[in-house]
């Protein structure tokens, strides 16, 4: 007799924590096939909120975190990532991919978390001056993360725009909040095990999965989201703009092939960036001013 | 009771006046707009008076651009844009910009003191401050001009195209040359507007522009009020807008844009937070609190007007605060001796007074120096309120004026917190002797600009601006250049599945 198969539940991931939806709504994405891929949760405002307070909470732990340390963790994803490779092959494979295309795309994300986890204790360095200012005072400016970034996936991959989008905000000493794709959900819940599993602390990354046309409002509009990253159309991407008004948010829109070489940068990170300029007195004894 | 007391122990000083001539500057009566090359009449038919705060004298009428003129000023750039500046080599539009940092040089005295007679600032900050400042940010930025690949890693820049600028009224010309010169660097066109009640210095520069041989349109200045900045704002040809001015006027401006593409940088308020640890060398604290809140009368977008003090040392600092703000001149811009010159208009000194009412009302302590102040022209006397907590309105609004909040705390994570507990985040400063005490709070606190044991600080090669609801993007310094190029990469495009 043939055994019959375990089905995972899938769920939103929320300051470490794997709960369904406040909601206990769901909703089922179809394949191309016309097969459900699940009951995935339809995540509402007050999970949005959750999940905004759950990345606050732990802004000031993972910036405050040697760069070092976070490039240690980014590759820790990496190797977790590599060792479920058959896991996501399998989503996307039942998401419509092909087995050759999933590998690859599997293969994508790895290598780009270990590009970015290698930027960690880079970009500050290539970023940063040393400013030669005409009086006599020390002045430099370095980066810093802006806080917590709400990211729309994109909506046309399930793995690897969902990681090229995510790990250059976090490389960068964010906390997010990251809306899987609305129809390829699966690899983004799944990658939340992979998470979870990484020594990245809880709320660091935040996932929910649900109706983006339902989402967008809540953390557009949220005053304790700095930035919004989106992947999609112009339309929706005005509605972002606008509604980020509210407390000037740095809104980005990516209008890219997640899968093309070039969708990884050290200007992905700077996007999530603010630059902070210190200035420090030199002392002058008699006159005899030095500078840098 | 302290006006005894400071009368007793420390006699006033009578200082005979030392007024600054203004023989030498030369103003026209009045002034029409700056577009493609020339001084052409604005469509509106309209003008405008602009006035000596200090004694409300009228200085100049100016024309008053309407949607009509800013569309002729954009199609100048435009025009220059495509046809001159984006094509002339990078090192000669660096040379157009070093002659016309060497001719405001040469007549940087008649822009501080037209400068000083319109926005009412003491001649000695824009002798010494604004005016230097301006002229050196051109000389800083026309280097960059033939050097850009070398500021953006691994990219090609190229210009953005036409620019619209709108900046404000309280370093007037020094904002023209914040705004101009990083666009004209990077190849870019301007349409740039002055505020209505300080637009001399920016017309000036036009004289100065126009005498560099700056090929016509590159620059264009169009004076008027707000409805002129929202013309150019809306104008679908202008490529990037930037503006400083208020968060609510910048929160305006970045709906308004929303799906256009125009790329923005805003520069907008702040309530910078000023704390004093209990072992700072409290005499030059003190002056840099009084350089924090009281440099431009506090027209400042950065003045630390939120003071934190450590209890320790809370009484001891304000003390000897008072005792330095009784010995403050208010009165004549134009005089060398005068520390505090005019509120810049009628409408911000009615606005300062509305706060220092609301502060009364809400129980805070005032305390204002007992200067005289001239019996005409919009004056404000130094204003500092204690018994204040982090929910007063004047704590958590900018007034931009000179009237300071003191408010004390115990540890260092207390004033981080309270530090950092507004929508603002343009700057800040900390006085202490110990170096990894301000390391700990400079990295915490969430502020473009962090002066350590200093305030109020600025130079060209500086990167200036705001996180939070204070604003994005950068000017001065390198990273002031990459709100004016766009970043093109190298080389072709691999798909990752092909490699």
């Amino acid at each position: 007799m043939e055994r019959l198969e375990v089905l995972k539940t899938y769920k939103i991931y929320i300051g470490g924590k794997f709960p369904r939806t406040e909601s206990g709504r769901y909703y089922q994405p179809m394949n191309g096939n016309g097969n459900a891929l699940g009951n995935i949760c339809l995540s509402s405002r007050k999970d949005v909120r959750n999940a905004v307070v759950a990345a606050r909470k732990a802004f000031g732990d993972w910036s405050g975190r040697a760069a070092f340390n976070r490039g240690q963790i980014l590759y820790r994803i990496a190797e977790m990532l590599e060792a479920r490779r058959g896991q996501f092959m399998d989503e996307l494979q039942q998401q419509g991919s092909t087995r050759a295309k999933a590998e690859k795309e599997v293969n994508a994300a790895i290598d780009r978390l270990i590009y970015y986890a290698g930027w960690c204790d880079k970009y500050v360095q290539v970023l940063g001056s040393v400013n030669p200012v005409a009086s006599s005072h020390f002045n430099f400016s370095v980066h810093e993360p802006m806080g917590v970034v709400g990211i729309f996936a994109d909506a046309d991959t399930s793995l690897i725009g969902f990681v090229s989008m995510m790990a250059p905000v976090i490389a960068g000493g964010n906390t997010c909040v990251a809306v899987a794709s609305e129809n390829l959900p699966l690899c983004a819940v799944t990658f939340s095990e992979v998470l979870n599993s990484s020594d990245v602390p809880g709320g660091v990354v935040n996932i929910l999965t649900g109706k983006q046309s339902e989402l967008v409002k809540p953390l557009t509009t949220h005053m304790d989201v700095n930035a919004v990253a989106y992947s999609g159309s112009k339309e929706v991407f005005t509605e972002i703009q606008q509604d980020s008004v509210l407390n000037l948010k740095r809104v980005m829109h990516f209008e890219q092939d997640w899968s093309q070489s070039n969708a990884q940068n050290l200007y992905l990170i700077e996007h999530f960036q603010e630059v902070k300029t210190t200035w420090h007195p030199i002392e002058d004894i008699g006159g005899a001013t030095s500078t840098y | 009771m302290a006006k005894k007391k400071n009368t007793s122990e420390f006699p006033k000083w009578n200082y005979a006046p030392a007024p600054e001539s203004t023989s030498h500057i030369q103003l026209k009566d009045r002034y029409d707009l700056y577009i493609g090359g020339k001084w052409v009449k604005p469509l509106s038919k309209k003008y405008f008076k602009t006035i000596n705060p200090a004694n409300e004298k009228t200085l100049a009428q100016v024309a008053y651009a309407n949607e009509k003129d800013v569309d002729k000023a954009v199609k100048a750039a435009r025009k220059a844009y495509d046809e001159v500046w984006s094509k002339m080599e990078p090192s000669e539009r660096a040379k157009y910009m070093y002659r016309i940092a060497r001719l405001m040089q040469e007549r940087a005295r008649e822009f501080a003191v037209i400068e000083s007679l319109d926005a009412g600032k003491v001649i000695r900050e824009s002798r010494d401050v604004d005016v230097p400042l301006a002229c050196n940010h051109f000389f800083y930025y026309a280097g960059w001009a033939d050097k850009l690949e070398y500021a953006f890693p691994n990219r090609k820049v190229s210009p953005i195209g036409v620019a619209g600028q709108i900046i404000p009224w309280n370093f007037p010309l020094l904002m023209a040359a914040w705004k101009i010169a990083p666009a004209l660097a990077a190849g870019n066109t301007v349409v740039l507007k002055p505020a209505e009640t300080t637009p001399l210095t920016a017309l000036k520069l036009a004289e100065v522009i126009h005498d560099a041989g700056l090929p016509d349109g590159v620059v264009n200045i169009v004076t008027g009020y707000g409805d002129t900045g929202a013309a150019i704002v809306n104008h679908p040809d202008v490529d990037k807008i930037a503006f400083t001015g208020s968060t609510n006027v910048g929160k305006i401006i970045q709906k308004a844009i929303a799906g256009t593409g125009k790329k923005a940088t805003l520069e907008l308020g702040g309530k910078s937070a000023n704390i004093i640890m209990d072992d700072a060398p409290l005499d030059e604290a003190v002056e840099g609190i009084v350089n924090g809140i009281f440099f431009n009368q506090g027209h400042v977008c950065c003045a630390g007007s939120r003071l934190f003090v450590q209890e320790g040392v809370a009484d001891k600092v304000i003390e000897k605060l008072k005792h330095r703000m009784d010995s403050l001149i208010v009165g004549d811009p134009l005089d060398k001796n005068t520390d505090i010159g005019a509120i810049n208009s009628r409408e911000q000194l009615g606005m300062i007074h509305k706060y220092i009412e609301i502060g009364r009302k809400e129980g805070a302590t005032m305390y204002q120096s007992n200067c005289e102040l001239p019996s005409s022209g919009y004056y404000c006397a130094p204003t500092l309120f204690t018994n204040v907590a982090q929910s007063s309105i004047i704590v958590q609004e900018e007034i931009f004026g000179p009237v300071l909040t003191i408010q004390t705390f115990r540890t260092t994570d207390e004033v981080i917190q309270k530090a950092n507990n507004t929508p603002y985040g343009l700057a800040a400063g900390v006085w202490t002797d110990k170096g990894s005490r301000i390391f700990n709070v400079t990295t915490k606190l969430r502020a473009g600009v962090v002066w350590a044991n200093t305030y109020n600080q600025f130079d060209p090669a500086s990167p200036f601006g705001g996180y939070k609801e204070s604003g994005f993007g950068r000017e001065g310094g390198l990273h002031g250049l990459s709100a004016y190029v766009k970043q093109n990469e190298y080389g072709t495009v691999r798909s990752v599945e092909n490699v």
